[in-house]
């Protein structure tokens, strides 16, 4: 198959291209980048108007739900909303029954993605630490990481015990391999359903204070500094949690970590609503917790946007907001949110969300570099900066609906991506 | 002028000229509750659901009390008993409920925002009987009604709530009314039951009963559920006798009359001794017989649009 995108914007931050360029694509192959190709016979046009062609995207925090939860989303149905949402890999995550805590789990996500959707999305699985994810026995993540798993994690739940996180991050870091800690002293937060502050106590709602979150990440700054392992915390929230990355990195220490597009646009303000798609963990914080996602993302202290896309069936959420399942859907509002809440503002350029969005979690994992030229295949996410789009539900991909940005007015949108031969157009 | 909200959720954002309307008509059912037939046909022909989800036997029967006492048709439905056991949902037992001609809902349930939610899954009139620790208006209502038969003004009045804040259904209800009628308004208890950033609503914190006592017109003191002290909210029951209850000595070194207030039920010599509870100054009794009369005013409101 032959695809010839006319007048695009190749932007590539890795080597800081910048170019207008056609770029015809053959079976996959990028064949030829340059301005002004002539289509030839049997080819598949697209004249992209100036649109910016960027390395392909990968969220690297999703919930696929397969196998275990198939009312809420499939590979299928998960990789489709990724595709439709700018994405062409997605990382998922081990809480699944049974949790990828063996190898044949993770292969059988890898053969079952590659089967769906004539293969689009990459598909990465990330092993648990521990059996079951039951924080107790180390799982194998040798066999794990053999089988074709990326990082490990117990997301969901965090690997609370200080032993066992030495153990992983030691073992792991044999690897090189990244541990990614959902970090959350679990002690400080029983039955809380939302963050504490002016709003829980307005409400009368159990809190989550945002110090469970620090010293979780404080825990785990001590335990990297001390055995020199490589971590990662995922969906970043407190202000506090940031700061502490911001001071591990310049000692040099290998941590990293992620923020979701919620945690950088909405606050415990939204809670007041009662909407059950406000609730999520870790939840919805401060203001000053929001603006402090925004600087740890513009001086590149949080080094990537992941969206912790975790769907929930309606009907779970059609419940009193303490009996509803933490988490919303994000894959299909990620992009949209991150033009409109950070580049149209001013806070990151195009190229940090491209680095945020492909680069950086692509490092992080240890995944080989995407590069947009000519014999290499293609894997690219195609970015209308300036589309101004309303969010509906209704119309997402992903079997689930459950997001709190429905009716939400955005300007930026994934135009479609091409990856492993296939093209998909979103817009 | 009718109501600004066909529900009562809570006294969160009620504006002060509601909380006046309620108040008044309140005091036009205290007179029917002194007559020899305690019954008027104002909501005769309109059908009433109690739906209480938790226990919680002393509100129900005040409601339906006052449902009965302004004639209307009456269903009782308590968790214990219903579809909600099998594991229905709760949007599925409320549709089934409107589905039989349900005019208004009385929602007693653990859960925060529930009142809130049945607002967005059924047409009928809400009426909040406490949802978890959130609010309980009808509850702080009752206790604005009881300082105001006292005091003939809600304004300038210092209320000081005691116990458990963090945990209460009744605090932060009483808080929201009482700020909007100018009363003063305090808590006091182990800073480990009073949630965080208390102050931000316009209400001081004290630590030291003595204290509350020594600046407050009425304390309002909330149970204190004992299985709280098993998760360290406070050492012991002795402990929290020693130093938060409301007693005869404490009142008598304040030398000053105090009211005292308590939603009850009341753990006898906990937070309140005896002989404080069943004297003069408690007005706990007055309180119960106002509860009728504030929810026959809440019902008439809210089921006549008046």
């Amino acid at each position: 198959m032959k695809i010839l995108l006319k007048h695009g914007r190749v932007i590539d931050p890795t080597n800081g291209t910048d170019t207008e360029s056609d770029v015809l694509i053959v079976d996959g192959i990028i064949e030829k980048m340059k301005p002004n190709i002539a289509a030839g016979k049997d080819v598949q046009v697209h004249d992209l108007n100036g649109m910016i062609i960027a390395p392909g995207f990968i969220d690297m925090h999703v919930h696929l739900r397969e196998p275990g939860f198939e009312h809420k989303e499939t590979i299928e149905t998960g990789t489709l909303s990724a595709a439709h949402g700018g994405f062409t890999a997605v990382c998922c995550m081990p809480n699944t029954n049974p949790a990828i805590d063996n190898a044949s789990v993770v292969r059988d996500i890898r053969t079952k993605a590659k089967q769906v959707n004539s293969g689009l999305v990459d598909v990465f699985p990330i092993g648990a630490v521990t059996k079951a994810r039951e924080g107790k026995e180390l799982a194998p993540m040798l066999e794990l990481a053999e089988a074709g798993a990326v990082a490990f994690s117990d997301d969901g739940a965090p690997v609370s015990d200080s032993e066992n996180m030495r153990r992983a991050l030691e073992y792991a870091s044999m690897l090189d391999m990244c541990i990614i800690q959902h970090a959350e002293e679990s002690s400080l937060t029983k039955g809380g359903v939302m963050n504490e502050g002016f709003i829980s106590t307005s409400l009368g709602m159990a809190p989550i204070p945002s110090i469970a979150e620090d010293i979780m990440v404080a825990r785990d700054i001590t335990l990297v500094e001390y055995v020199q392992a490589r971590y990662h915390v995922a969906h970043v929230s407190t202000a506090g949690a940031v700061e502490l990355v911001r001071s591990a990195k310049a000692k040099g220490l290998p941590v990293t970590c992620e923020v979701t597009p919620h945690h950088f646009t909405l606050t415990d303000e939204a809670v007041r609503s009662f909407d059950t798609n406000t609730k999520m963990n870790p939840p919805l914080r401060t203001r000053d917790d929001v603006e402090a996602m925004k600087e740890g993302l513009r001086d590149g202290t949080i080094d990537v946007i992941a969206t912790d896309h975790a769907p929930h069936s309606y009907d779970e959420k059609q419940v009193e907001f303490l009996y509803a399942p933490f988490g919303i859907v994000g894959l299909e509002t990620a992009i949209g949110l991150a033009f409109t809440e950070l580049v149209h503002t001013g806070i990151l350029s195009v190229e940090q969300l491209i680095e945020k969005f492909s680069i950086n979690p692509r490092k992080i994992l240890r995944l080989p570099s995407i590069k947009i030229a000519e014999g290499e295949k293609t894997n690219i996410t195609i970015l209308n900066p300036n589309y101004e789009w309303t969010v509906k539900t209704a119309n997402f991909k992903s079997k689930s609906k459950n997001s709190p940005f429905d009716g939400y007015k955005l300007k930026g949108k994934a135009w479609g991506v091409v990856n492993n031969g296939v093209i998909y157009i979103s817009l | 002028m009718p109501l600004s909200s066909r529900h009562l959720l809570g006294l969160e954002d009620v504006p002060k000229e509601d909380i006046n309307l309620l108040l008044d008509t309140t005091t036009n059912f205290r007179e029917v509750l002194e007559r020899p037939v305690k019954k008027v046909p104002t909501l005769q022909g309109q059908t009433i659901v109690n739906l209480f989800l938790e226990d919680s036997t002393r509100t129900r029967v005040s409601f339906e009390l006052a449902e009965r006492r302004l004639s209307a048709d009456v269903v009782n439905f308590s968790a214990s008993v219903s579809s909600l056991k099998k594991g229905e949902t709760l949007k599925d037992t409320v549709r089934n409920l409107e589905a039989m001609k349900i005019d208004m809902v009385v929602i007693r349930h653990a859960a925060q925002g529930s009142p809130h939610f049945l607002t967005k899954i059924m047409d009928a009139h809400i009426i909040n009987a406490g949802d978890g620790s959130h609010e309980h208006p009808t509850q702080a209502l009752l206790d604005m009604y009881t300082i105001r038969e006292k005091f003939g003004t809600l304004e300038g009045v210092h209320v000081c709530i005691v116990g458990d804040i963090s945990h209460s259904r009744v605090a932060l209800s009483n808080i929201f009314g009482l700020k909007t009628m100018g009363a003063t308004v305090s808590v006091c208890g182990p800073k480990t039951l009073i949630p965080k950033e208390i102050e931000k609503l316009g209400v001081n914190v004290f630590y030291d009963i003595n204290r509350a006592i020594r600046e407050a017109d009425v304390l309002n003191v909330l149970r204190i559920q004992l299985e709280r002290q098993d998760r360290a909210y406070f050492p012991s029951l002795r402990e929290y006798r020693e130093y938060f209850a409301v007693t005869k000595e404490r009142l008598k070194q304040a030398q000053k009359e105090i009211t005292i207030l308590h939603p009850g039920p009341i753990n006898r010599d906990v937070e309140l001794s005896a002989d404080v509870a069943d004297s003069d100054a408690s007005l706990i009794l007055h309180q119960v017989l106002n509860g009728v009369a504030v929810r026959m005013a809440v019902l008439y409101l809210l089921g006549t649009g008046k």
